[in-house]
């Protein structure tokens, strides 16, 4: 990549940075409504792990700090939706989706850019006061090492680029289906109950608990989690969200060359 | 006189605001209904999203035998009542939340020309008969709780269930109706409601046990979402009642639901008289 190009990726995530960050309304209601979610959760985990102290390997404290960690991060990773995903699959469906092919960039690569400066700004904006709240009012379980926080931090960077990747694929779906609420509602689904949102992973009882491990939506929230929590081996845990990342977005490529000769062909 | 004529003119008023969301509500179920696969791949959607919450419940009893001293079945009953609740005030109103958007982009102007309430407008505005796929997996759950478990049943009790759904629906209403006003002030702070609405529905599927006494309480006395399944629940399931709350308060949420909606309708009325157009 010449520099050039990269210095338009990094203007183009500064913009999707800034474009959330207009919002302050909005970051503020989302503030409060992911601290009351997290509230109503800590009470419900906690009354389940009174009845099942080490449920899932974890202990009181791990379960709550779980519970917070997942509101500080759920806009962020877009684990319901709503990041870039519905503006482009609107791009796709009214055929302005021919003028971003003629622009000098890539297709892929500048709507990552721009995913990643949205998710940056949700981080920060709304997903360190609910974690903060949290980590003041209940008994939280985090480390004190400086290296356990960064392992983290990367981690949630490589849920990033796993979040995008299953999303871009959603958004392609577009090229084929013209109404694209049922796959985004799908994606809606596996997202929220494959990565741990609706209840940490360990939790989920045998076979069914294996196979969600292994399954790419485990990066976004389970991951970085259970890295930050001491409970998975770093190392391991970042070549495990890698991969996914890498197959995704290679699958997203090629969904997109093939999408790409479609439009050419409709061309008209 | 003045008095009489009053009530005739707000009778009057309310039957026309009836009529006015029939007629919007049927244009939109027609609009649906010309799609029928997508409507109903969509309302099965529904049904799935909400019936995803359930399944959070059914794993958490895979490896616990109570929460909060409750059973599954009594969990399964204050969800089953909970979600009809919550499910068909959704569908009467649950438009209302994309009344943020409207003031926005200056759309509302177009309901303020029409010579018909507003509130009913707003309310059947996109009309989604879809929504019933949440109604249906909440008479589902409940269904299924009371196969669960082995309820002594009088009268009262049964008379209890069709009085506790409909209250429950109709303080959800006023939540609905009383966080659209809110939006006439903070347009962009739409996601405020879910707090009350999506986060009250949730905080109601678990026993009242699990809560700190004055999240308990809050949900009692300020957003009385205590009357929608907590209390009358505890009464056909014979459980103490939260707060020491005597028993009789299990049949008073008729009331609280006709206070709500009265205050929502003020709160209304106050946010539409507050509101200036984009003036673009």
């Amino acid at each position: 990549m010449r520099v050039g190009s990269g210095r338009l990726y990094v203007a183009v995530a500064a913009g999707g940075f800034r474009r959330y960050a207009t919002y302050r309304a909005a970051t503020a209601a989302g503030v409060f409504t992911n601290t009351v979610f997290g509230l109503i959760l800590v009470y419900t985990y906690l009354a389940l792990w009174e009845e099942n102290p080490q449920l899932g390997g974890y202990d009181q404290a791990q379960a709550v700090t779980f519970v917070w960690l997942g509101q500080a991060l759920l806009a962020a990773l877009a684990i319901g939706g709503g990041g870039f995903e519905d503006e482009l699959m609107e791009r796709i469906r009214t055929g302005d989706i021919a003028v971003d092919l003629y622009r000098p960039a890539d297709l892929q690569l500048w709507w990552l850019a721009a995913d990643l400066g949205r998710a940056v700004f949700q981080l920060l904006g709304r997903g360190v006061v609910p974690f903060a709240f949290g980590s003041l009012f209940f008994p939280v379980a985090l480390p004190g090492e400086v290296s356990r926080w960064a392992a983290f931090l990367v981690a949630v960077v490589l849920a990033a680029a796993v979040s995008f990747a299953l999303r871009y694929l959603v958004a392609l779906s577009a090229f084929w289906l013209m109404d694209g609420m049922g796959v985004t509602q799908m994606a809606w689904l596996a997202g929220f109950f494959c990565s741990g949102m609706l209840l940490p992973l360990n939790v989920f009882p045998g076979a069914l608990g294996e196979v969600v491990r292994m399954l790419p939506w485990s990066s976004l929230l389970q991951a970085p989690a259970d890295v930050l929590l001491g409970e998975a081996d770093a190392l391991g845990t970042f070549v495990f969200q890698a991969a996914w990342a890498v197959a995704l977005l290679a699958v997203g490529r090629l969904t997109q060359s093939a999408a790409t000769r479609r439009v050419v062909v409709q061309g008209g | 006189m003045a008095e009489t004529a009053r009530v005739a003119r707000e009778r009057g008023r309310v039957a026309e605001g009836v009529r006015t969301y029939g007629l919007i509500a049927t244009m939109w179920i027609r609009s649906t209904m010309a799609y029928r696969t997508s409507f109903a791949l969509t309302t099965f959607g529904n049904f799935a999203a909400t019936a995803l919450d359930f399944v959070a419940i059914l794993l958490m009893f895979s490896r616990v035998d109570a929460l909060g001293g409750w059973s599954l079945g009594e969990v399964a009953f204050l969800y089953g009542v909970a979600g009809v609740s919550f499910g068909l005030a959704d569908l009467a109103v649950g438009s209302m939340e994309r009344l943020g958007r409207r003031v926005r982009d200056g759309t509302l102007d177009t309901l303020l020309v029409r010579p018909a309430p507003v509130l009913a407008q707003v309310a059947a505005d996109r009309f989604a008969l879809r929504r019933l796929g949440r109604v249906t997996q909440g008479v589902l759950v409940l269904v299924y709780a009371l196969v669960l478990l082995d309820i002594d049943w009088t009268a009262a009790k049964l008379l209890l269930m069709p009085v506790m759904l409909l209250s429950g629906a109709g303080i959800f209403c006023a939540v609905f109706v009383a966080a659209a006003a809110f939006q006439f002030v903070a347009q962009d702070a739409a996601e405020v409601s879910n707090a009350f609405t999506y986060g009250g529905t949730t905080m109601l599927q678990y026993p009242p046990t699990v809560f700190a006494l004055d999240l308990v309480r809050g949900v009692t006395f300020v957003v009385p979402l205590a009357f929608v399944n907590w209390l009358p629940a505890g009464y056909v399931l014979d459980r103490p009642f939260p707060l020491d709350l005597p028993e009789w308060v299990a049949f008073t949420s008729p009331l609280v639901a006709v206070a709500c909606c009265a205050l929502a309708g003020l709160a209304w009325r106050a946010g539409l008289l507050s509101y200036r157009s984009t003036g673009s």
